[in-house]
C-alpha cells in the first residue's frame, strides 16, 4: 500500500476544496460578464422606457420592466402579511402538537414543489375556478403563494433569535401575549423578516414558470388598467424573444436580461444593507 | 389573617409534569419586609417566587394545587386577571435584561403598557422611578442612551426602576445580584434596604450573607419542603431545625 504523508494529503485536500469553489465562481462572472458585454449596448432611455416596436425586434421593454414591478408589488400585498403572520402564529403561539407538526411538514413540502407546478395551480385555482382570468391578480396570487413558505421559514427563523429573556420580562412586566410581540418580539425580529422576504420576492421577480399561464402576456399594445388585466413580465418576455422572434439582434435578448439581473440584484442588495444597517444597532 | 400580612402561601404544591417540585409550601410574608428564600440548587426556591407571580404558567406541563393569595386575593382563582397581578407583583430577573431600548424607554415600557398617560406624565414617573433607585444623578443627561450600554449594576437598577414606574409594590428578586461584583452587589444591597420602606421584597439568594444582611425574614427551602422560616437573626443564630443549621453553617449545599 502506498502511504501518503500528511503534507501530501493535506496539499491534495487543498487543491480540491479550492478548485470546487473556484467552480462556483466561475458560471457567476461569466454569467455577469456575458451580460454585461453584449447587454449593455441596448441599455438606452429608449429600451428602458418604450414599448416594443416591429414586432418586439426594436423598441423597448417598458410594459415587461412594469409588469415584474407591479407582480412583485402584489406578490408582497399577498404574501407578507400572511406570511409574517403565520410565522409569528407558529413560533410564538403554536403548542408542539400534531397540527403544528402538520403544518410544518406542509410548509417544507410547500417549498419543494416545482414552480411549473404552482404555475398549473395558478391557472386551475386563480384563473379558471376563481375565475380571476389570466390577470395580475392571479400571477400575484401564485407567486405569493410560492413565497410563502420561504417567507415563513425566514421569518421563524428571524423571531427564533430574539432571546427568551426579553418575552419573559414583557411577560412579567404585565404585557399580553399580544403587546409582547407587538413591542418586544417583532421590533427586534423586523431586520430578519425583511431580509427573508425581499429575498423571496426577488426569487419570485425572476420566475416565468408560475406566471406563464396566470398572467404572462406575449405582447400587449397597452399598458395594464387593472389588476384584471393581463401585462407583460420581464423574465416570460426574455423567453419569448429568445425563442419565437426570429432574426431579433441578441443585444436586445442581452439587455433584457440585464435588466432583470439588476432588478433582482439590487432587491438583494437592499435585503443586504438592511440587515448590516441593523446589525449595527444590535447591542444584545 | 391581619393586614399585615401581603403574600399568604396555602397548602401549595406545585409539579412539573411528573417531578413533584414544592410540597405543601406555607408561609405568610409581611407587607414592607425583606423576605430571603434559601436553600440548595433545585430546592424549589425559584420555583416558588415564579409561583408568585405566575410565571411558572409559562412552562408547559405545570400544575398546581392549593392557594396563594395576594393582599387577600386567591391569585389561581379561576378568572384571576395576570396582568393585573404581574403590575402589582414585579420581578428582577438573575440576570440585568433591559430592553434593547433607550434608559428612558425601558422605564416607560410598562407605563405605556398599563396607562394612557401624557408625555409630561410619563416623564414625571420616570424621573421619580429612577431617583427611587437611586440612577437619577447618574443617567438623567444620558435617558436616550442605549440601557445595554450601562454597566450591569447600573441595568439591575434600571429593571427595578422599570417595576416602581408601574407602581408594582412586590418586588420578586431572583438572585439579582448573582451577575454582579462585590461591590455592586453591595450597591443593591443598599438599595433594598432603602426599598423596604415602601415596597415588599422577596428575594432569592444562594449567598447566605447576603439573606443574613438583608432581609428580615428567612425561609429555608430543602428538596421542595420549607423546612423553616422565621426572623433572619434567629434562623441564623438559633435555628430550629438541624437541617437548617448543617445548611446555614456550610456542612452541605
Amino acid at each position: 500500500m502506498i502511504r501518503i504523508s500528511a503534507k501530501w494529503t493535506e496539499r491534495i485536500a487543498f487543491f480540491f476544496l479550492l478548485v470546487s469553489t473556484l467552480i462556483i465562481i466561475i458560471p457567476v462572472i461569466l454569467i455577469t460578464v456575458m451580460i454585461i458585454q453584449k447587454g449593455l449596448p441596448a441599455m438606452n432611455l429608449e429600451f428602458l422606457t418604450e414599448s416594443p416596436r416591429l414586432g418586439m425586434r426594436a423598441g423597448g421593454i417598458f410594459p415587461a420592466i412594469l409588469g415584474t414591478v407591479y407582480l412583485v408589488l402584489g406578490t408582497m400585498v399577498f404574501a407578507l402579511p400572511i406570511g409574517i403572520l403565520a410565522a409569528i402564529y407558529l413560533s410564538e403561539y403554536a403548542r408542539d402538537n400534531w397540527l403544528t407538526r402538520a403544518i410544518d411538514l406542509a410548509i417544507v413540502n410547500l417549498a419543494g414543489v416545482p414552480s411549473v407546478v404552482y404555475g398549473l395551480f395558478g391557472l386551475g385555482l386563480f384563473v379558471i375556478f376563481l375565475n380571476f382570468g389570466t390577470s395580475i391578480l392571479a400571477g400575484s396570487l401564485t407567486l405569493a403563494i410560492m413565497s410563502l413558505p420561504v417567507i415563513i421559514t425566514a421569518s421563524r427563523e428571524a423571531l427564533g433569535t430574539v432571546p427568551q429573556s426579553f418575552r419573559e420580562v414583557s411577560l412579567a412586566l404585565g404585557a399580553t401575549r399580544w403587546q409582547t410581540i407587538r413591542r418586544v418580539v417583532l421590533p427586534n425580529a423586523l431586520p430578519g423578516i425583511m431580509t427573508g422576504t425581499v429575498l423571496a420576492l426577488s426569487r419570485a421577480a425572476g420566475e416565468t414558470a408560475p406566471i406563464l399561464f396566470t398572467v404572462a402576456a406575449f405582447y400587449l399594445p397597452k399598458l395594464p388598467q387593472s389588476v384584471f388585466d393581463q401585462c407583460m413580465a420581464l423574465p416570460y418576455h426574455l423567453y419569448v424573444i429568445a425563442t419565437q422572434v426570429p432574426k431579433i439582434k441578441p443585444h436586445v435578448q442581452y439587455g433584457t436580461a440585464l435588466v432583470l439581473i439588476v432588478m433582482v440584484l439590487v432587491m438583494n442588495l437592499s435585503a443586504i444593507l438592511i440587515r448590516a444597517h441593523f446589525r449595527k444597532k444590535k447591542h444584545w | 389573617m391581619t393586614n399585615d400580612i401581603v403574600i399568604d402561601v396555602r397548602d401549595y404544591n406545585l409539579y412539573y409534569g411528573d417531578f413533584h417540585a414544592l410540597l405543601d409550601v406555607n408561609l405568610s410574608i409581611k407587607k414592607k419586609s425583606v423576605t430571603a428564600i434559601i436553600g440548595p440548587s433545585g430546592c424549589g426556591k425559584s420555583t416558588l417566587l415564579r409561583g408568585l407571580n405566575r410565571m411558572n404558567d409559562l412552562i408547559d406541563q405545570v400544575r398546581v394545587t392549593g392557594e396563594i393569595f395576594i393582599e387577600g386575593k386567591p391569585i389561581y382563582a379561576e378568572k384571576r386577571d395576570l396582568v393585573e397581578l404581574r403590575k402589582k407583583v414585579g420581578m428582577v430577573f438573575q440576570r440585568p435584561n433591559p430592553f434593547p431600548l433607550s434608559v428612558y424607554e425601558n422605564v416607560a415600557f410598562g407605563l405605556r403598557l398599563h396607562s394612557h398617560l401624557s408625555k409630561e406624565e410619563v416623564a414625571q414617573k420616570v424621573e421619580e422611578s429612577l431617583k427611587a433607585v437611586a440612577l437619577w444623578k447618574e443617567l438623567k443627561d444620558k435617558l436616550k442612551a442605549p440601557a445595554l450600554r450601562l454597566s450591569g449594576e447600573q441595568q439591575q437598577r434600571l429593571c427595578i426602576a422599570r417595576l416602581a414606574a408601574m407602581s408594582a409594590d412586590i418586588f420578586l428578586m431572583d438572585e439579582p445580584c448573582s451577575a454582579l461584583d462585590p461591590v455592586a452587589t453591595q450597591h443593591i444591597e443598599e438599595l433594598i434596604r432603602v426599598l423596604k420602606e415602601d415596597y415588599t421584597i422577596v428575594i432569592v439568594t444562594h449567598n447566605m450573607a447576603q439573606a443574613a444582611r438583608v432581609s428580615d425574614e428567612t425561609a429555608y427551602f430543602y428538596l421542595g419542603k420549607l423546612i423553616e422560616m422565621g426572623p433572619t437573626d434567629q434562623i441564623f443564630t438559633r435555628p430550629a431545625r438541624k437541617e437548617t443549621e448543617d445548611y446555614i453553617t456550610g456542612r452541605f449545599g
